[in-house]
């Protein structure tokens, strides 16, 4: 199942009124043709507003005070009448103790399941503090030093030895020197040496440079925020000294069956689309069901709270759930009658939940007859997981 | 207001409420303080000033001869009320208890439902009975009504339901008002958290008594009209203090300050209190916890976070840098790592929320956010031992030993008169009979009372007498009991209600399935009806999460047990019977996995689950028709679903039967085996399996624990189906010789269970029977080995029509199966088994296959 991450709680909206403004920074010609613009771009116009209707106080170098900023995340209107639109629905307290922590001089750490939104809330919290959401290191298993530290540029070098010209700034040092937000993706997959190299970064805001005896020291309004995943924890874990230097904040998964059930509906109908899939009648009764047992067996216990249940190994995420629905509309549209039905989606639902095949198809079946089959209105889609668990 | 009087209205358990009383205490110098409690308390005072007693303590109310009805009056070391009391001892005031007598408020519980005792103590979680047992009103109206806030979920259930849709949070009106969504939040900000020492002492009670004056001329009584009398008796009270005292201070909730502020005519208050029933109270201090004071812990008015207002009430000073080297200090003691640098960058975040948020201190949302943020790793987990330990807080009260009496002791000494069993220091034995209602009654006595952990009795292994209606106990009065029940009181004021709930504790508590199954067990044992809701919900709980099907299949014949023999009087036994009809689907879904890849010790031991399990389900239906005839509607569809579980059940034992194998023999053969005893398996199909499990492939060990398992249930199956017998027989006889060392222990097993008439038969059998076997086979007349050809019809009849009479109609199943299986079974089946007979049966001179297995 692909991994959607920031499918899952963020409000996307049409950026098109905002264009206008969002070329005022004469940046490169074609912008407004990319396939996804920036969020400062895609939401210029109501940063500029919040900007304007904002009196707070606003740290060193911060475009907006925190509560402008937890604003812009969270939505509201301005007293101007400016719409602000929600990017994150989830609890305020989550906005507001990430938006404090980047307002000290800790870091910031978003942890949560694949598709909670933890890119997509980083993004927005750079663009509304610093205007800029680019300074971005993408962590894989393959990032280097030189991604979060500096590296050269050798045919200089070789020419001139090191000089400040030779050097090629990371993007966090650029955030260090600009006093901007830097964003590293996916912090865990960085291996731990390379990880490391932040502790100094972060306790001592500055970077040595021995190889020309200088150091660049970081400006106030410099901080960082980092993503990792729940799940992989185990990947490259935090060193303890690193951990330290971060504010940890967990994104939740969708805190009511509602919003889960909203979230996957539109997402599906954009993946539908894009896919150019033949429209079929969404079967909401499917995507309520699926969500439903999505949410019963993640958080083990059934909705009204009366059964616990035992959760298998499988993230259950609201990306697979989405993934789930999408496959099981491309089902009933090619080779169904066109509606979503139970059978469409039992067999989607037993591969996203049967991770571990012994332990998981155990959970799995006890929940089909324990809660499955006595519930209500339910016996197809007893019927239809019963026939592709067998 | 007038010179001589002074309201402080406060809220009940707030700190800043505290402190304020404290201060405008000291500015005014009352010669006497009252108090909104029971004046049945007012020579209770007394001990408030004892150095013996620890808050929380509660003041405790309850009818004489009827400790079931009981109210409580909890109070913190950070309750304005305990302050006021502390400070009136230490400066020498009077101090007295202004409320409406209990004698009124619990009496007037009857007026309403039938029993005061069992209806509203069955239904609320584990640990809420004994506040709730009688008197919710005296307990839960002052604090709905005054600025506790606790009101809105104290307002929902019994007695006076029909006033609930009416009532109003006066502080949820204030906090609207002010412009926040929250009132417990606005409250804090409002007053806990202001700063101390901001000039007049009595101004923060002067502005409250404003605002709920507001809210009274708005909303009149607020949908409390029961609060009508209490007020009227306060006044009256408050009019004879002034009488008697220059300068009379009063203690109330917010929420009565107006009313008692009010001119009227004192004819009319009295008028207000006329024809009050009346009932004889008495009244002592019993310890109390920080738990019971928690909202979760049922107390109707509670606080969610006793632990952190007693840290507000108490820190001298900087509280939330206090509160978080507190945590810091827990979570180290737990070996989480969390230095120095942790605590300082928690209190600045949670400063800086506190700043985010406008509000004027860091309060215990802020707190928990940053600690959750810093010190947590974002993680809930620690959060809710923080949660435990220190926002609610393990704080024990203490009452000294010369408080009166609790009622739990007095009821225990009833029950000792009524079932005459004397408390003696010396060790003596007693026989209980079940039968007799009065031995009964005496061992459930004896069982609550240990649940209480007051050993008065142990119970000894009875002598001799196997009977299960027999109980012998060792009786002994140790001094310490009478400690151990004065403790007990906490739980309730009855034995039985101090043992349900301590019961339902003690199911929540515990970690594992078997844990559970004993103190639903004990409530069987003890007759603890009102216990057994919780615990089987606790129970399905814990069988949800259970992965061990082992676990499992021990908790259910115990389960079953109890729901066949209803051993519950009077209990829902449908419920029961629903929580183990779901834990045998779970073991249906969990046994075959659980079957894979088992040594031969895991494989005897699981075994033995299997036998239990088969034996609890086929008896699960039994329990069916009793529940059925009172539930009415329903119970042929859980008929239905006993049946299909039956079914599902024998799909299990089938599954096991046929796999390969990865399943150790044992259980494969035992599962054979039950299908064919229910009749599920014909014999030609047994004779496969067993044909498989015997083939030359399988090794002689697997196929011995197959013949192990198989055999199990008794020899007679080879006396009869000689078919069996013959292909163990021939699977022996082609044992190798070295092979038949490893094999025979196993089978001397097997064999030496045996009747030694079965044994001798089938030894007889093995020696004569091949030598019949021998007969040419292909007719359709051939017999089995032992067995004349074909079926003498005429014969079987007569024999058949005796065993009729012998059996009765209502076997005549069991008659057709046994007629049935000869013809049916034996024609087809005779052709492919007889060549192999053949050719083994001349070479076993019998000797060595009829010693071996003995």
């Amino acid at each position: 199942m692909s991994e959607t991450t920031g499918a899952g709680l963020g409000t996307t909206t049409d950026p098109g009124q905002d264009r206008e403004q969002g070329h005022e920074q004469g940046r490169e010609p074609g912008r407004d043709q990319a396939l996804r613009p920036h969020a400062e771009d895609a939401f210029a116009g109501e940063l500029a507003a919040l900007a304007a209707a904002d009196d707070r106080v606003r740290p060193a170098r911060w475009k907006l005070s925190p509560w402008a900023v937890a604003t812009y995340l969270m939505g509201g209107t301005l007293p101007d009448g400016t719409v602000i639109t929600p990017k994150y629905v989830g609890p305020r307290r989550i906005v507001e103790v990430a938006v404090t922590t980047l307002a000290t001089d800790r870091a910031l750490l978003l942890l949560g399941v694949p598709g909670t939104a933890k890119t997509w809330v980083s993004e927005h919290l750079a663009a509304a503090i610093s205007g800029d959401s680019t300074l971005l290191v993408q962590g894989t298993a393959g990032t280097p030093e030189e991604a979060i530290r500096y590296g050269w540029n050798y045919a200089q070098l070789l020419t001139h030895g090191p000089t400040p010209a030779a050097l090629v700034h990371s993007p966090v040092m650029r955030a260090m020197a600009e006093g901007r937000i830097a964003r590293v993706e996916e912090l865990t997959r960085i291996p731990a040496d390379v990880q490391d190299t932040l502790i100094t970064i972060l306790s001592e805001k500055t970077l040595p440079i021995p190889e020309l005896g200088t150091e660049t020291q970081a400006v106030r309004g410099f901080n960082l925020i980092a993503t990792a995943n729940d799940r992989d924890r185990g990947v490259n874990d935090l060193s303890s000294a690193l951990r330290r230097r971060f504010n940890t904040v967990v994104l939740p998964l969708p805190a009511s069956a509602d919003d889960e059930v909203d979230i996957v509906s539109r997402r599906v109908d954009q993946i539908g689309r894009g896919l150019e899939l033949p429209a079929a009648p969404r079967g909401a009764d499917e995507i309520r069901r699926v969500v439903t047992v999505f949410r019963e067996l993640r958080a083990g216990v059934t909705e009204d709270g009366r059964t616990k249940l035992k959760s298998p190994s499988g993230t259950l995420s609201t990306a697979e759930a989405i993934s789930v629905i999408t496959n099981g509309l491309a089902l009933a549209a090619h080779f169904g009658d066109g509606v979503l039905r139970a059978g469409d989606v039992a067999a989607g639902i037993l591969g996203a939940v049967v991770r571990d095949p012994a332990a998981d198809r155990v959970i799995w079946q006890e929940y089909l007859e324990t809660v499955v089959r006595e519930r209500e209105g339910w016996k197809d889609f007893y019927r239809a997981c019963r026939e592709v668990s067998a | 207001m007038t010179d001589d009087l002074l309201l402080l209205g406060v809220r009940h358990h707030g700190p800043g409420s505290a402190r304020a009383v404290r201060a405008a205490l000291d500015a005014y110098r009352p010669q006497a303080v009252l108090i909104e409690g029971p004046p049945e308390a007012d020579a209770l005072t007394a001990l408030a000033a004892d150095p013996a007693m620890r808050p929380p303590v509660a003041l405790l109310a309850h009818v004489v001869d009827d400790p079931a009805r009981a109210a409580f009056w909890p109070f913190a070391e950070f309750s304005p009320e305990w302050v006021a009391m502390r400070w009136a001892a230490k400066a020498g005031a009077e101090v007295r208890f202004i409320d409406l007598p209990a004698a009124h408020s619990l009496a007037r519980e009857d007026a309403g439902p039938p029993a005061g005792d069992g209806a509203p103590d069955a239904a609320p979680a584990p640990g809420e009975g004994p506040v709730r047992d009688g008197g919710p009103d005296p307990d839960r109206a002052p604090d709905s009504g005054d600025a506790g806030p606790g009101a809105a979920p104290g307002e929902g259930p019994d007695p006076a339901a029909e006033a609930v849709s009416v009532r109003i949070d006066p502080l949820a009106v204030l906090a609207r008002t002010a412009g926040y969504d929250d009132p417990e939040r606005w409250w804090e900000d409002a007053v806990e958290h202001r700063a101390e020492g901001d000039g007049d002492a009595l101004a923060p009670f002067q502005a409250v008594a404003e605002a709920m004056a507001a809210i009274r001329e708005t909303y009149g009584d607020g949908g409390y009209p029961q609060d009508l009398p209490r007020e009227a008796h306060m006044r009256l009270r408050i009019r004879e203090a002034r009488k008697a005292y220059e300068r009379t201070a009063v203690v109330c909730g917010a929420w009565h300050v107006p009313a008692l502020a009010t001119r009227t005519a004192a004819a009319a208050d009295r008028r207000l209190l006329k024809g009050l029933p009346k009932a004889k109270v008495e009244t002592t201090w019993v310890p109390w916890t920080h738990r019971r004071l928690a909202r979760a812990g049922g107390y109707g008015a509670g606080i969610t976070s006793p632990g952190w207002y007693r840290h507000l009430f108490t820190a001298p000073d900087r509280p939330v840098a206090r509160w978080m080297t507190k945590v810091a200090g827990l979570l180290r003691d737990e070996d989480l790592p969390v230095s120095s640098a942790h605590v300082i960058e928690a209190v600045r975040l949670a400063d800086a929320l506190a700043v985010m948020r406008g509000r004027p201190l860091a309060g215990l949302g802020e707190t928990t956010d940053a600690i959750r943020a810093v010190m947590c790793d974002g993680s809930d987990v620690p959060l809710t031992l923080i949660q435990d330990r220190l926002v609610v807080g393990d704080v024990l009260g203490e009452v000294p030993p010369d408080a009166p009496a609790v009622p739990l002791a007095r009821d225990l000494a009833r029950e000792q008169r009524r079932l005459r069993l004397k408390p003696e220091a010396l060790e003596r034995e007693l026989e209980l009979d079940l039968r007799k209602d009065t031995d009964a009654d005496r061992s459930r006595l004896l069982h609550r009372l240990r649940l209480l952990r007051i050993d008065w009795g142990q119970p000894v292994a009875g002598r001799g007498g196997k009977g299960t209606f027999r109980e012998t106990w060792r009786l002994r009065w140790e001094p310490e009991a009478a400690i151990r029940v004065a403790e007990a009181g906490i739980w309730g004021t009855t034995v039985e209600a101090a043992a349900t709930a301590r019961a339902e504790d003690a199911a929540v508590d515990s970690a594992v399935l078997a844990e559970v199954t004993a103190v639903a067990e004990q409530c069987l044992l003890a007759g603890l009806s009102g216990a057994l809701p919780t615990v089987m919900r606790v129970l399905a709980d814990r069988a949800a999460l259970d992965a061990d099907v082992a676990h499992l299949a021990a908790a259910l014949p115990a389960l079953v047990r109890a729901v066949r023999y209803g051993d519950v009087r009077g209990t829902d036994s449908a419920a029961l019977a629903r929580v183990a009809e779901g834990l045998a689907q779970r073991i249906c879904v969990g046994f075959p996995p659980a079957c894979v890849g088992l040594d031969a010790d895991a494989a005897a031991a699981m075994r033995k689950h299997l036998d239990e399990v088969h034996r609890a389900i086929a008896l699960l239906p039994a329990a069916r028709p009793e529940p059925a005839g009172t539930r009415g509607p329903g119970s042929p569809e859980s008929a239905a679903s006993v049946t299909e579980l039956r079914e599902r059940w024998a799909g299990v034992l089938r599954n096991l039967a046929e796999r390969d194998g990865s399943v150790p023999g044992l259980l494969r053969g035992a599962a054979a085996r039950l299908l064919l005893d229910e009749g599920r398996l014909g014999a030609g199909e047994a004779a496969r399996l067993m044909g498989l499990a015997l083939s030359p492939g399988t090794a002689p060990g697997e196929a011995a624990a197959w013949i192990e398992g198989f055999l199990a249930g008794g020899g007679m199956l080879l006396v009869h189906d000689e078919r069996l017998l013959a292909l163990v027989d021939g699977w022996l006889t082609g044992v190798s010789g070295e092979a038949f060392t490893d094999v025979l222990p196993l089978l001397r097993r097997t064999f030496a269970d045996f009747e030694p008439g079965v044994r001798r038969t089938v030894g007889e059998l093995v020696r004569r029977g091949p030598a019949r076997g021998t007969r040419p086979a292909g007719t359709a007349e051939a017999g089995l080995p032992g067995f004349g050809p074909g079926l003498d019809a005429a014969r079987a009849q007569a024999a058949a029509h005796t065993v009729r009479l012998l059996l009765g109609t209502t076997t005549t199943t069991d008659l057709a199966t046994a007629t049935d299986r000869t013809p049916a079974d034996g024609t087809p089946g005779a052709t492919p088994t007889e060549p192999g007979t053949t050719d083994v049966a001349p070479g076993t001179p019998g000797g060595t296959d009829d010693d071996g297995p003995r």
